[in-house]
């Protein structure tokens, strides 16, 4: 209990704290202890849970509950007050209708439920990877905002509110994953859209602000959902107690579908599954490690881990089935758009948004291997991912661009943030690393829920890694292409920034040899109490299998040692002529340059193509929930929500 | 896992292969109205490429060779002991990213073509090594070699089960094996625009153990194929033979298509064909 209210006060104390600090080194320190803090305290928790039931600390005092809510209106009439002044008429409609639905459910029903503070294995996982992940990226930040503001002289330096707002995010993720009161949930998910709105609006030019309302419209919307499901909770379910999570997922779809639905509404906005896919698209406009905050450890986090708790809800019903086509269609259409970019920070935006349509749709199948393979993708997505923004982040100040075609030969000039970039593109693709693992359990758990539409999301996800395949081994190829002219200039690159992304590549690297010990320790146990059946994914010969692997890899890049020193070293063979790395000699004696760029199927594969086709599949889906809850809603029966598989085929 | 399998794919594999290769030299030239080389020539050229001096472009390079025969034989080792078909396909496809890798890493115009034409042809095929695997999970009740054979010798006919799959995969074994109208990243003869493509750079011992890695690739693949027919070895063998004789003809009487054209039609064969096969067991197995 103490543990649990201390990261998630600690962090908010901190946040005041560094707002209050005016010099960079003491807010450096500030930043760096409190770090390493709550790393420790998150893996503390992850310890404390092991062996342990699911536990749950009452709050005695009801005083929380109204300090809740005197801050969403807070949040609420701030907002109006941006919305007004920069007349983003959409936001204070939101706004507006957003604290009218709260304000009724907060006095026209009373509490009927006590809240309640809980921690179980799942919650404890994603604290480690909001504690640490979030962490090391704050300590990045330290660094990297020093070398930002050098690039961008004109922008005001409010490097002091930046951190207090990065160290509030994670204060408010950590209080949606231990709360378990639906109108708590609500109050920390409102925080987060907050602080990614100011993240992404840090700089302050014109595109940087249309972005972040833009992402804040979106995000209103599904918190609009989230309130009017409280609302709905209160006045029409006739079982108040479902503002419980934990009586929520007990209920079953018969009484809590339509709950369900318009939180995992809010859910694939958070996400950014489409039609909402945009929002995160844009904030890239950010500094870098707003972007790792928002891709790996917080923000998107959000959005699929409340899906993935409603899991037993969705199971075996047409809304879980519908979910999980969203999830589908957007896996396939963002890794096809991710394969047409050049520019590195898209490529890992529309990968992000990729990776969490594969884990929305395993929530939306949500039975007990579904769960084990998207807890596993949030978990190694999160790892993988902020290494791979992190180094992006460094490597673009270094070399001033964000061009993948820019960063040929990057092995000679970074050669230690480059090889973690390859840890971190190898983790998100390659076998044995982890994502792998976890589209290999996903694929068998389609096949499990034996369904035409089991199939279909099969296909989706086979089509889509082979395009996955494609972008990230480009990827590779550039950063490892043969360049001895480049110097190593990785001296300039400040402890602040290197130290975080070695420790994260490293992580990344344990958890994919230590998943078996973490499905062992946490996830069976978790789904055992939740499904009742549960039994590793992978087989045991299978994961000694993929351990020898990962050994093969990590041991393979040794031999190099010895193959560098064999053999005559030559110069590559240009149809006979002389030249050099970047030049050959052309007709009449003239110098030629030599630039490889990468094919990026820009023809079939553009943005403008495949976006819209995503976006107006997903958009029928989304009216397909809609029409289907709202017949429920009208009629007051569920028959039609809760069309089970057998039913439904 | 079956580690008397295991062995003897590890040691009889490339001799198979080079056997092959061998007749299917022969049956080329055949067709070409040649003569041909004595059927043992792969092995001469293998054992000669090992005589060459050692060449490097960069250590990278050769180390990605290295890794890409390793993974090769980690893929088939997996197979032939009766193993994950997943896990094969994951680790065929690890072994083409470092080959994809090693024509990268060159940095030559030539090779850097060939490696983006070899990621393109992974691409093109990657769909249909989930998909295969699938299949069988669907109608064998597992993804491992052993009991999808235990089954087939109890009766289940997976080639009347799952001919669109087989289709699918037959369509992709050209472009696996690289030949003609696919022999897009490298060919077994000289390229007429890219040299030898993804090869370019690669010579000696390097190119060698490259040469070693094709000759277990091409045994895996008719392995991949023979589970089919498990449980009627002999029909096995009658269709392998006959595959790979439609292979060499067809090399012989095409001519290379372009890259766009590999990609949407292996795509559009293996959505028709393995997919809708896949989709209609779903509905009805």
């Amino acid at each position: 209990m103490e543990f649990i209210t201390f990261v998630i006060l600690f962090p908010l104390l901190l946040a005041l704290l560094l707002y209050t600090i005016r010099k960079d080194r003491t807010r450096s320190i500030v930043v760096y202890a409190g770090a390493a803090i709550l790393s420790i305290a998150s893996l503390l928790l992850l310890y404390l849970t092991y062996g342990q039931e699911a536990t749950y600390f009452q709050i005695q005092t009801e005083t929380f509950s109204y300090l809740l809510f005197i801050v969403e209106v807070l949040i609420g009439a701030y907002l109006l007050w941006l919305a007004y002044t920069h007349k983003r008429w959409l936001v204070s409609v939101l706004v507006l209708a957003q604290l009218a639905l709260i304000t009724v459910a907060e006095f026209g029903a009373g509490h009927h439920t006590e809240p309640y503070l809980f921690i179980d294995e799942f919650s404890a996982i994603m604290a480690v990877i909001i504690g640490v992940v979030g962490s090391l990226i704050c300590v990045y930040a330290v660094g990297y905002m020093r070398d930002w503001h050098a690039h961008h002289k004109g922008e005001p330096d409010q490097r002091r509110f930046f951190f207090a707002v990065m160290f509030l995010f994670l204060s408010a993720m950590f209080g949606i994953v231990f709360s378990d009161n639906l109108s708590w949930i609500y109050a920390f998910w409102e925080v987060t859209t907050l602080c990614s709105f100011l993240l992404i609006g840090y700089s302050k030019s014109e595109e940087a602000t249309n972005n972040a309302f833009w992402a804040l419209t979106l995000n209103l919307i599904g918190g609009l959902a989230f309130a009017g499901a409280i609302v709905y909770i209160k006045f029409f379910s006739g079982a108040p107690e479902m503002m419980s999570l934990k009586e929520l997922t007990l209920l079953g779809p018969v009484v809590a579908l339509i709950p369900v639905a318009l939180i995992s509404f809010a859910g694939l906005t958070k996400s950014a599954q489409m039609p909402f896919s945009t929002w995160l698209v844009g904030a890239m406009v950010a500094p870098t490690p707003v972007s790792a905050l928002l891709h790996s450890a917080t923000m998107v986090k959000a959005g699929v881990y409340i899906i993935v708790r409603f899991a037993p809800v969705l199971q075996g019903t047409a809304l879980g089935l519908l979910f999980a086509l969203i999830g589908g269609v957007t896996f396939f259409a963002a890794s096809c758009i991710a394969a047409s970019q050049s520019n590195a920070k898209k490529v890992l935006a529309y990968s992000t948004i990729a990776n969490l349509g594969l884990i929305v749709a395993c929530a939306g199948i949500g039975t007990g291997s579904a769960i084990w393979a998207a807890i596993f993708l949030i978990l190694f997505h999160a790892v993988a991912k902020s290494l791979l923004f992190m180094s992006v982040g460094t490597v673009e100040h270094r070399i001033g661009s964000r061009d993948i075609d820019s960063m040929v030969g990057l092995i000679h000039r970074l050669p230690i943030i480059t090889t973690m970039m390859l840890v971190g593109i190898g983790g998100m693709f390659l076998p044995p690393f982890g994502m792998l693992i976890a589209k290999w359990a996903t694929i068998q758990a389609f096949l499990l829920s034996f369904t035409p539409v089991g199939v279909v999301l099969i296909g989706l996800l086979a089509y889509g890694s082979a395009v996955t395949v494609f972008f990230w081994a480009k990827w590779m190829g550039s950063l490892i292409r043969y360049d001895p002219d480049q110097e190593n200039e990785e001296g300039k690159v400040s402890f602040s920034e290197l130290i975080p992304i070695q420790i994260i590549g490293f992580c990344t690297i344990a958890v994919c040899i230590l998943f078996p010990l973490i499905s062992a320790a946490f996830l069976i146990p978790f789904l055992n109490r939740i499904f009742g059946e549960a039994s590793s994914i992978i087989g045991t010969e299978n994961t000694i299998i993929v351990l020898l692997m990962v050994l093969l890899i990590v041991a393979l890049p040794f031999s190099i040692l010895y193959y560098n020193r064999k053999g005559t070293p030559t110069s590559q063979y240009i149809a006979g002529r002389t030249g050099t790395a970047h030049t050959f000699s052309g007709s009449l004696g003239m110098t030629r340059t030599i630039t490889l760029d990468n094919y990026y199927l820009g023809s079939w594969f553009a943005e403008k193509n495949v976006l819209p086709i995503g976006t107006i599949i997903c958009i029928a889906l989304l009216i397909f929930i809609g029409t289907i809850a709202g017949v429920s809603f009208l009629t007051g029966t569920s028959d039609i929500v809760t069309l089970s598989l057998e039913g439904a085929l | 896992m079956n580690l008397i399998w295991i062995i003897l794919f590890l040691v009889l594999a490339p001799f198979v292969g080079g056997l092959i290769s061998g007749i299917d030299r022969i049956v080329t030239a055949r067709m070409q109205g040649r003569v041909g080389p004595p059927i043992l020539q792969p092995f001469y050229d293998i054992g000669k490429l090992f005589q060459k001096e050692k060449l490097r472009i960069n250590g990278m390079q050769n180390f990605c060779i290295l890794s890409y025969l390793v993974l090769i034989i980690v893929a088939g080792a997996i197979f032939f002991g009766g193993g994950d078909l997943l896990l094969v396909g994951f680790s065929l496809m690890l072994a083409h990213v470092f080959l994809v890798l090693a024509g990268e890493t060159a940095n030559s115009p030539y090779s850097h073509i060939g490696a983006q034409r070899e990621l393109l042809q992974v691409m093109a095929v990657e769909p249909m090594l989930i998909l295969y695997a699938v299949a069988f999970y669907i109608v064998a009740g597992s993804f491992t070699v052993a009991t999808i054979i235990e089954h087939g010798a109890l009766g289940i006919s997976y080639i009347w089960l799952l001919p669109g799959v087989f289709f699918g995969l037959i369509y992709i074994f050209t472009i696996k094996l690289r030949k003609s109208p696919f022999d897009l990243s490298t060919s077994h003869h000289g390229h007429q625009e890219l040299v030898k493509g993804l090869t370019t750079e690669i010579s000696g011992p390097t190119f060698g153990l490259y040469e070693i890695a094709h000759l277990y690739e091409v045994v895996i693949l008719l392995g991949m194929i023979g589970i089919f027919f498990a449980g009627a070895p002999l029909l096995c063998i009658c269709a392998l033979v006959l595959l790979y004789l439609l292979e060499v003809f067809v090399d012989c009487s095409t001519a290379r298509v372009k890259w766009q054209l590999m990609v949407k039609s292996s795509w559009l064969v293996i959505g028709l064909v393995a997919f809708v096969n896949i989709l209609a067991l779903s509905l009805f197995w």
